[in-house]
């Protein structure tokens, strides 16, 4: 007679779910600090419970049928959680093959009669296994990219700050390197600001830019002339002599645009646009 | 036919588009725009496109010719009020309107012309002064 190795799992659930837990909690990687052992406890219940549900005699071998959609994704599920929580590869890579584990030690006890069945119920559950296992990996690893792109998102988002130093000038410190996507933004924050504040005069300090390539030029060069579209001046403020040598050598012409060097000399140039003047107090000079 | 008011004030031509540009408009404004300039002797001509959001590189060349005929034509064109999304397709295309001033309103573009009227007004004077003084 054939044994029905999914019936005698489900059987056995109880078993098997004591036995992982058993497995996780001894094992030194149990990270109690994100997260507790009753949470730990039903999150895998919940699992078992799925996989149990789902797996029959005939689809064990064929993991990535849509019969097991459940199961993928309550491991999906799991794996970007514990991505987010901080869990470490191993730690989830564990947690998915003590599973196996558990289940290999209910097969191996229950079929030790009958070798040839028990060896094909241990290489079926192991390729299943596996299969998830794999799964976990992807997912894991997705979710860890969804939270980088989260935070490259919100340094872009933070890193282009538009100051009114003044009324009429804008001042935009460019720290980090200049891309075209950050160009892009850069563009978009000052020129919004611009109609926002109704400002004439917009200052690029780039006294945070490492380097400029003749690629970060053509993106100032673009960003002046946008403002300049717009009906507002634009003064590119911090350039250091590292990066005046190399816009001469690159052979870049910054002629069309007022540079100055400090963001203080730029802000003077503003002031004498603007026809304004800033003057210290004369103290008790007529006295 | 569809075409885009041109009104007289003082020294000065005002055009405000309301609507979307369509290609045909475009080149009807600009002719009639010229027209306008040598009719009234404008020394000054204003283009409102802020209500303009959409444009093409047929546009910007519609905008750069026109600030370029009035620069023949000894008038001064302002572009007030672009989009900041206007501005970044320009810059995209390659347009920079080299010949046309801007300013960020019609305000703004008022003083903005009035300041180059005057500026070549009072020219000649300083110097015939000058002259006078020799």
């Amino acid at each position: 007679m054939k044994t029905d190795i999914a019936k005698l799992l489900q059987r056995k659930k109880k078993q098997i779910l004591e036995d992982w837990m058993n497995m996780q909690l001894a094992d030194a990687s149990l990270r109690e600090d994100l997260m507790s052992n009753e949470e730990l406890r039903e999150q895998s219940n919940e699992l078992l419970d799925t996989l149990l549900k789902t797996i029959t005699d005939k689809n064990i071998t064929e993991a990535t049928s849509e019969e097991f959609e459940p199961v993928n994704e309550i491991i999906s599920g799991i794996s970007i959680l514990r991505a987010r929580q901080g869990f470490s590869p191993k730690e989830t890579g564990t947690y998915i093959f003590s599973l196996k584990e558990a289940l290999l030690k209910t097969l191996q006890t229950d079929l030790k009669d009958d070798v040839n069945t028990m060896v094909e119920a241990i290489m079926k559950v192991n390729k299943l296994l596996d299969v998830l296992g794999i799964l976990t990996f992807e997912t894991f690893i997705k979710g860890r990219e969804e939270v980088i792109l989260r935070q490259t998102d919100e340094i872009t988002e933070i890193s282009t700050p538009v100051i009114r130093v003044w009324e009429g000038i804008l001042v935009l410190p460019i720290i980090g390197t200049l891309d075209s996507s950050r160009t892009q933004v850069v563009m978009e924050n000052l020129l919004l600001e611009i109609v926002e504040s109704g400002s004439t005069m917009a200052i690029l300090d780039i006294s945070g830019v490492p380097a400029v390539d003749s690629l970060v030029a053509q993106h100032l060069i673009k960003t002046v002339a946008a403002t300049r579209l717009m009906g507002a001046e634009c003064i590119i403020s911090g350039i250091r002599p590292e990066i005046a040598q190399t816009v001469v050598h690159l052979g870049i012409d910054l002629s069309n645009i007022i540079t100055k060097s400090s963001l203080a000399s730029a802000l003077k140039h503003a002031f004498g646009i603007l026809k304004l003047d800033v003057k210290r107090i004369q103290k008790d000079k007529a006295l | 036919m569809d075409r885009i008011p041109i009104l007289r004030m003082g020294k000065f031509l005002l055009v405000t588009i309301q609507i979307d540009l369509y290609d045909r408009l475009a080149t009807n404004l600009e002719a009639d725009l010229i027209q306008m300039v040598n009719k009234t002797e404008a020394k000054g001509v204003l283009i409102d496109i802020s209500a303009l959001s959409i444009v093409d590189s047929f546009m910007g060349r519609i905008l750069g010719n026109i600030g370029s005929m009035s620069k023949i034509m000894d008038a001064e064109t302002v572009v007030v009020g672009m989009q900041p999304a206007v501005a970044i397709t320009l810059i995209e295309l390659g347009l920079e309107l080299k010949g046309v001033h801007t300013a960020l309103n019609v305000e703004k573009g008022m003083d903005l012309l009035k300041e180059k009227i005057t500026m070549y007004d009072e020219e000649p004077e300083e110097l015939e002064d000058e002259d006078s003084v020799e």
